[in-house]
């Protein structure tokens, strides 16, 4: 898989990682993919019978692979980290201002594409979009946060 | 550029991240962006590309630091403006 090293040091594991690709990433620029799963844990609920995927959702695909792959790029400067690296990367959303133009429904592959804005005093700007399988756009908007490094402790 | 002049400029650049536009009119020296002007400290970083923008200067880590009250910001400003 491409970009190996960026899956390694992304914090989310399991249900809550929603990134599935990454197709293109330099230092302006990011472009990431993820399908959504027809069992994840939030459509039983949203909405019974009827499945749609939360905007929240929408709203967490497009930081991690918008603000979070890219951050974790610019951070590690593209040079890979050694496997054994115990760092972590501790991300924080400070603010979204985002457009939903289209429902997004299980099984969907969605696009996301984000363009850096800014990443200075460790903070990212992006403006970030989200397309379908179909490239109609299901979601835009700007997003910024924090990104730490936390380098772990010897026990 | 002298101090006065400054801070009626730097009012222009924090009047975006201040919501209650009411407690920029008598802000002095002494005023606390945070704590006084109730502005997010995440966007403190807004503040500081505005301001590097708007004086045509160059803000290193070092000096966002102090930037704490409008006080501070334009020492910071001031000394990168007569650089």
């Amino acid at each position: 898989m491409l970009y190996n090293y960026i899956f390694d040091l992304l914090p989310y594991k399991s249900s809550f990682r929603f990134v599935e690709e990454i197709s293109f990433l330099n230092a302006d620029k990011v472009i990431g993919h993820y399908t959504l799963r027809e069992d994840a844990f939030f459509y039983e609920d949203h909405f019974p019978g009827n499945p749609v995927t939360p905007g929240a959702i929408l709203t967490e695909i497009m930081a991690q692979i918008g603000l979070v792959v890219l951050g974790i790029y610019l951070i590690t400067a593209g040079s890979e980290q050694p496997a054994d690296d115990a760092s972590l990367f501790f991300p924080l959303l400070s603010s979204v201002n985002v457009e939903f133009h289209k429902m997004a429904l299980p099984g969907q592959r969605l696009t996301v594409t984000s363009k850096k804005g800014y990443f200075r005093f460790d903070k990212l700007k992006c403006h970030v979009e989200m397309h379908d399988a179909a490239g109609e756009l299901v979601a835009k908007g700007i997003f910024a946060g924090f990104l730490k490094k936390i380098v772990n402790q010897p026990a | 550029m002298d101090r006065r002049a400054i801070l009626e400029e730097l009012k222009k650049v924090l009047e975006p991240y201040t919501e209650n536009k009411e407690l920029l009119r008598n802000i002095d020296e002494n005023t606390d962006l945070v704590k006084d002007l109730k502005i997010n400290s995440s966007n403190l970083v807004d503040v500081i590309i505005d301001a590097e923008a708007k004086y045509d200067i160059e803000i290193d880590f070092d000096s966002s630091e102090k930037m704490i009250t409008v006080g501070s910001c334009i020492d910071v400003i001031s000394q990168k403006i007569n650089k």
